[in-house]
């Protein structure tokens, strides 16, 4: 494949996992919350088989198939099993409205390219370009943890930063060693399964979701 | 024959294991009250052994301990230092051991004892291993193992709020003066061997390190900042007379008798040992803490009306005498005066010898009184001495020798003191030539005031009349207690009467330190007369001193026997008068009046006198109200605005405390933008 194809695809690729971010600033339904992190993970995985073809790495391939199976099936089923069981089908309840939201996110991509601009001028990679789209997503991924107030949306948002912080990883230096980048999937399936249980916890202590019940953990003075 | 360290560190195994047994047979309290005490008497008298031999022969003994960090190990060493320490901790040790088998009985039916065995071992232990470790790493281990099993000796009593809070002020205390000692260590390793290697913390590289002269003023003003705050020099002194009255008195015995010495042993290991005194002013300071703590320790002692309390504020007192003759030894370190370095030297070493015994002594005096009577405060005691016949005599043997009244110990080392200041030479500095004499009449001063503390402490305790209730059946305590302040209160007398076979005894210790000695010169008229430079100068004969004493009183006694004077009984401290109630007598807080007229600047005193009943005349209310309330000015200067300043920050900090993750995710995301922006 010639070089500035694979560079060409990388950068759609790095457009469209930008634009599932946004979409999962907007979605107001969990389910399609579920759906689009499915979606994002399935071309982050794309983009890591592409980049370990382009620049001959395969242990990359590894890196996109773990992707592909956790962030695209394992974890977005495992969630919505959870949905199904904590019985909760209603809309994303947020702090901040939405269109606020979005322009939040706006400037922090524009706040991430200008970040990035000394990167892209020294480095050399073929995935240079995208490394601002990488770090846009690690910052929506925390923008949609502070906006949200159930904890279901909370974790779907540090997935998805999890997402940046891996694709800054294969943008950035061509993916981590192999080691760590199992490691982390590990890391990422266990968090999972807590999280699975903290729920059960959470709503049989305080009987709902909300984390605004949480507050009532504080010391009082 | 096992050497003094094996001696030494075989007593501290044993230690230990008896805090595992302890912890094992806490089921079996009566069998192991007595098992566990018996065998700490004899790990106590193994140490004091070790230490005695190795005093006597200044040898100096290292170890390496192979456990500890990786490429770390802990260092060990037994010289002459803290092998005089190590007999102290022993000999205290034994003289306690042996009376906590009475003592710890009092507790028993009422709650369990093994936890204060189990800590009271360890803590034993922890002292040995501060005097044994030769390096910084294990030092500050041994320190803290010190610290804490002390504090949950001091938290024994836990279901009273103020023992709590003794504990509380005790622990933080403790942690702040470590703190310091482990900064001070830092610096000096740092220059021993480069910040980059670890190889600096032992104390033999740290006594090779070269440092700049404003450097080694730093780590030497944070160890001795530290090493105070254990010592309880004023202003540090707080934890102190709130720690002491909550613990057990045997507890107390240890702590006051030989705890506050280790971090006296401290300040000698770091100020002589391991920086070697260049600066004079080190000296200057040293002493001049000493001396504030001497005179206002007294004076604070002076105030009190609980027995446990007064003896800790005498405490303070003692331990800013012992400072005292430390800073002298420095000053005079620093100027090459050999002999009279060794002489203030020996002098602060000998006092903490004597102090260890008679405070030993008066806090298990103390504890004999609590454990018959029930009762701390001297208002409510009196007239012990017809009910408690073994307990007064030698609870006044401890007095006499506190007061520093020959042929007790206590005279001979402030006697020593004394010379040290009078044979002063003219020395560089202005302010220090102001401060030697100042420092003499300062001494007097509380000699004497302690001679009236004791005085206040004796009379109200034991002579006058019972002051609590008519039903307190009050009876003398067991012979394991008995024996533990006889053998306490004869080590006084013996002290006190074999002046020179001691110094001859510990001469080691100055000999390795500032490079001279007294124990040639002190014994140069012959073992019975002490005369610590030369014999023109000043010499005391205490075995004289003793038989005259003793030939007196007997001639005396002889001559009113012989006469037949017939011994009339009448109700004491009536003053003449007839139908005196013993609510009428002299108090412990009428005793203290004139002190607190004359020094009443040092105090913050709140004197209130309210009228309760008016029956009858309205001149002549019939019931009155009388509330004192003294407290010294540095809690109010010193400490309140410490507290109050953390506690205003705590609030203020609690404030980005929300108790919402989304405030909190909000935090680290701001965090995060502004390091991107700066980086």
């Amino acid at each position: 494949m010639d070089l500035s194809l694979a560079a060409q695809i990388n950068s759609v690729l790095a457009a469209l996992i930008l634009l599932t971010s946004f979409a999962l600033l907007v979605q107001r339904r969990i389910q399609g919350l579920l759906h689009i992190f499915a979606w994002q993970g399935l071309l982050l995985s794309i983009s890591t088989a592409v980049v370990g073809y382009s620049a001959g790495l395969h242990h990359l391939y590894i890196s996109a198939l773990l992707t592909l199976t956790l962030k695209v099936f394992a974890l977005p089923y495992i969630l919505y099993v959870l949905i199904h069981k904590l019985k909760i089908h209603k809309e994303v309840e947020e702090v901040v409205n939405i269109p606020t939201t979005m322009l939040i996110g706006i400037a922090l991509v524009i706040f991430s390219y200008d970040l990035t601009s000394p990167v892209r001028e020294l480095s050399t990679l073929l995935t240079r370009s995208t490394l601002a789209v990488a770090l846009s997503t690690v910052m929506l991924g925390l923008l949609m943890m502070i906006t949200r107030k159930k904890a279901v949306t909370q974790i779907v948002g540090f997935l998805s930063l999890e997402n940046g912080l891996f694709f800054a990883a294969t943008s950035a230096t061509y993916g981590m060693p192999l080691v760590v980048e199992l490691g982390v999937a590990l890391d990422i399936l266990i968090a999972a399964f807590i999280f699975g249980i903290f729920f059960f916890q959470i709503r049989t202590t305080f009987e709902s979701l909300d984390l605004k019940e949480m507050e009532k953990l504080k010391e009082d003075e | 024959m096992p050497s003094p360290f094996e001696l030494v560190s075989a007593s501290i195994i044993v230690f230990l294991c008896i805090s595992l047994v302890s912890a094992i047979l806490a089921n079996h309290q009566q069998f192991l009250v007595k098992l566990s005490n018996a065998l700490s008497a004899a790990a106590c008298l193994l140490a004091a052994f070790g230490g005695f031999l190795t005093v006597l022969s200044g040898s100096v003994e290292t170890f390496i301990l192979p456990i500890g960090l990786p490429d770390m190990p802990f260092y060990m060493r037994l010289d002459a230092l803290s092998g005089f320490f190590i007999s102290i901790v022993g000999l205290l040790g034994f003289f306690v051991s042996v009376y906590s088998i009475g003592y710890l009985k009092g507790f028993l039916g009422r709650r369990s004892v093994a936890p204060l065995l189990v800590f009271y071992n360890i803590f034993l232990a922890g002292m040995l291993l501060v005097l044994l470790s030769d390096d910084a790493y294990f030092f500050m281990i041994s320190w803290e193992l010190m610290a804490v099993s002390s504090f949950f000796l001091v938290f024994f009593e836990d279901e009273k709020v103020p023992n709590r809070r003794a504990a509380f002020i005790y622990v933080l205390i403790a942690h702040v003066g470590a703190v310091l000692i482990l900064l001070s260590f830092g610096i000096m390793a740092g220059f021993a061997a480069g910040f980059e290697s670890f190889h600096g913390y032992t104390f033999s590289a740290m006594r090779m390190a070269e440092m700049p002269a404003v450097w080694a003023s730093i780590a030497f003003i944070l160890a001795f900042a530290g090493f105070a705050a254990k010592a309880g020099i004023i202003p540090l002194h707080v934890w102190l007379p709130e720690a002491h009255p909550a613990a057990p008195s045997n507890v107390s015995a240890l702590m006051s008798g030989v705890m506050l010495k280790t971090a006296v042993y401290g300040i000698i290991r770091v100020g002589f040992d391991m920086m070697g005194t260049p600066q004079w002013w080190w000296g200057g300071l040293v002493l001049a803490l000493g001396l504030v703590s001497a005179v206002l320790g007294i004076l604070y002692a002076l105030m009190q009306s609980d027995i446990k309390r007064l003896l800790a504020y005498s405490s303070v007192e003692n331990i800013g005498i012992i400072f005292i003759a430390v800073g002298l030894a420095m000053v005079f370190a620093y100027m090459k005066l050999g002999t009279l370095a060794a002489l203030a030297m020996a002098a602060a070493l000998y006092h903490m010898l004597n102090h260890a015994v008679f405070k030993g002594l008066l806090f298990m005096g103390a504890g004999a009184v609590l454990h018959a009577t029930h009762e701390r405060s001297m208002e409510a005691l009196g007239g012990l001495i017809h009910k408690m016949k073994w307990t007064a005599p030698l609870f006044l043997a401890g007095c006499l020798s506190a007061s520093a009244l020959p042929p007790f110990n206590g005279f001979v080392s402030e006697w020593l003191i004394f010379q040290s200041f009078l044979l002063t030479p003219a020395l560089p500095g202005r302010l220090l030539n102001l401060l030697i004499p100042l420092g003499a009449a300062a001494l007097a001063l509380t000699v004497a005031l302690a001679a009236r503390g004791f005085v206040k402490v004796f009379g109200i305790t034991f002579l006058g009349q019972w002051r609590g209730r008519h039903d307190t059946h009050v009876a003398e305590v067991d012979w394991p207690m008995r024996a533990g302040m006889i053998m306490a209160a004869l080590s006084c007398l013996l002290l006190g009467i074999f002046p020179n076979h001691v110094i001859g005894w510990l001469d080691a210790v100055p000999m390795s330190l500032v490079g001279g000695g007294i124990g040639e010169t002190a014994k140069a008229s012959g073992w019975l007369w002490l005369t610590p430079v030369a014999a023109e100068r000043a010499s005391y004969s205490a075995p004289l001193v003793f038989v005259w004493l003793v030939l007196v009183i007997g001639v005396l006694y002889f001559i009113f026997r012989a006469r037949g004077v017939s011994i009339r009984r009448a109700p004491a401290w009536d003053c003449g008068f007839e139908k005196m109630t013993n609510r009428m007598q002299y108090t412990a807080t009428s005793m203290s009046m004139p002190t607190r007229r004359i020094f009443g600047f040092a105090f913050s005193i709140r004197e209130a006198v309210t009228v309760v009943s008016r029956r009858g005349s309205s001149l002549f209310p019939e019931k009155y109200l009388y509330r004192l309330k003294v407290r010294d000015h540095i809690w109010n200067f010193a400490y309140k605005p410490v507290s109050e300043a953390s506690f205003w920050i705590a609030r203020r900090v609690g404030k980005l405390q929300h108790g919402r993750i989304q405030i909190y995710l909000l935090y680290s995301f701001i965090t995060l933008v502004v390091l991107l922006v700066f980086s």
